[in-house]
């Protein structure tokens, strides 16, 4: 893990704007915490853990866009086809405050802005593309990971651009914003298409051997659910630890 | 890779930070950043101060200041982001050495060195004193909710899993001869990453499962220990504490 990754630093937007994105994040995160517990049974919470794993990895891999300013693949979409919207957005957050904790990546106080750009916006228009699409593309692997990869690059993009209001509001430097908004979304158009790959494969894959874990296809699966390996145990019931 | 607690960070060794219970140093890490973000940049002994209080922590806490010092290394692109603020800032401008230079720029350049510098100092002597299991007890006993800490557990176990599953797979490639690493045989890199996510995800998946018919049900047992005590949290404090004083004694001056 050498790799330089890095969310937005302590200091890079002022304390009362991460403040106020702080309170956001809080909000939007205790909305996935309450919708998200129902979705988390014996199928998607080791998945989950696998996506927050996988997106971990992901991000790493870095991509400088100017001397300064790097970006990385943020995973939020590949989150939403494989684990739902909700819990998808808890995989992103766990994954940058484990980052904060463990790797010193990302500033604590800009924990809050990291999350609302990623775990919330990148999620949320990545779902938005991700329940549209589905209803018009088929659901064959080749129809996910169309949508995959489409998701991916809008929802990257969009979450950049949430870095942009960010500083446009509380940043410490007053820079050329329209400079910062065209390098930030030339450079995820780029990042989003990498992304949008590493998704459309995955998640191809995943519909391919194992369908039933792709909760993107959950709900056009309604009845006779097709799964080849069906066989997960029910938990067991009060035994000694 | 055996043992799955530590992680690339952790330093292993015992000192009195490192046997402080993880919740009362993530708050005290937590305070200790907010005062440092909040502090005006112009206050330049604050941040000197902020600094000593941090090489204090180091030397309790046993930390060779050259193994902080390579780790530090991860905030370098902000490093350099802050170098371009003074050609690239607003307004009045200063000459030095025949550059003209942004004041603005310059205040905004240290503004984003110090804090950051400060910030990730905290956070590495957070990680090198806390091992990876210790620090989600800690999220766990500061009521972080149960789905954090589960989706956390799950994916430190992952990580391991993922990481060995893809040098296996690499080395498995690598003794058939094939080695990509351009961009047209992406393809094998694509076919690589959706076979290790199935891989990966049917071991864990056994692993899950083992866990649940012994019992499991979301939250790891608690085997020693009750927490902090409050002479835990006072010992902690000094470093928020002594922060905040220094923050206002350079604020009031």
């Amino acid at each position: 893990m050498n790799g330089v990754a890095m969310h937005i630093a302590n200091g890079i937007v002022n304390a009362q704007v991460s403040a106020i994105f702080a309170a956001i994040a809080a909000a939007a995160l205790a909305i996935c915490v309450w919708r998200g517990r129902a979705d988390l049974d014996d199928r998607l919470a080791p998945m989950a853990g696998l996506v927050a794993a996988f997106i971990f990895a992901v991000q790493m891999l870095n991509f400088q866009v100017l001397p300064g300013v790097s970006g990385h693949l943020l995973g939020g979409t590949l989150a939403v086809v494989l684990v739902g919207p909700w819990v998808g957005a808890l995989c992103v957050s766990t994954v940058l405050i484990i980052q904060c904790l463990l790797f010193a990546d990302g500033g604590l106080t800009a924990l809050g802005l990291n999350i609302t750009n990623m775990a919330v916006v990148g999620t949320a228009a990545g779902y938005l593309l991700v329940a549209g699409l589905l209803r018009v593309l088929p659901k064959t692997p080749r129809g996910v990971a169309i949508t995959a990869f489409v998701a991916s690059v809008v929802s990257v993009v969009v979450a950049s651009q949430a870095f942009v209001l960010e500083y446009a509001l509380g940043g410490t430097t007053e820079l050329n914003l329209t400079t910062i908004a065209g390098t930030m979304a030339a450079a995820h158009v780029l990042i989003g298409i990498g992304e949008g790959l590493i998704a459309a494969v995955t998640v191809a894959t995943v519909a391919r051997v194992r369908p039933d874990l792709v909760y993107a296809l959950r709900r056009f699966r309604k009845t006779a659910s097709p799964s080849p390996k069906p066989a997960v145990p029910a938990p067991a019931v009060g035994g000694a630890a | 890779m055996g043992a799955g607690h530590a992680h690339p960070l952790h330093l292993d060794h015992d000192s009195r930070v490192h046997r402080l219970p993880a919740e009362v140093k993530i708050v005290a890490t937590l305070l200790f950043t907010i005062v440092v973000v909040i502090t005006p940049r112009e206050k330049f002994v604050a941040f000197a101060g902020y600094l000593l209080l941090l090489v204090g922590v180091l030397v309790v806490a046993k930390v060779p200041p050259g193994w902080l010092a390579k780790r530090a290394t991860i905030e370098l692109p902000f490093v350099l982001l802050a170098i371009a603020l003074p050609f690239a800032g607003h307004g009045e401008r200063v000459h030095w050495l025949g550059m003209s230079l942004s004041v603005d720029g310059l205040h905004g350049a240290w503004n984003i060195f110090a804090k950051g510098t400060l910030g990730v100092l905290a956070s590495l002597l957070l990680a090198a004193t806390t091992t990876a299991r210790d620090l989600l007890l800690g999220l766990d006993r500061l009521r972080c909710p149960q789905v954090f800490t589960q989706i956390a557990t799950f994916m430190l176990r992952y990580l391991d899993i993922l990481a060995d599953d893809a040098r296996r797979m690499r080395v498995a490639r690598l003794s058939r001869g094939y080695d990509p690493r351009f961009l047209w045989q992406v393809k094998a890199f694509a076919v690589g990453v959706g076979a290790l996510f199935i891989r990966s995800y049917e071991r864990g998946e056994r692993v899950y499962l083992a866990m649940v018919a012994r019992g499991y049900s979301g939250r790891l047992p608690r085997p020693e220990g009750t927490g902090a005590t409050t002479a835990d949290w006072v010992r902690s404090a000094t470093l928020p504490i002594a922060a905040g004083v220094i923050a206002l004694v350079a604020v009031l001056a």
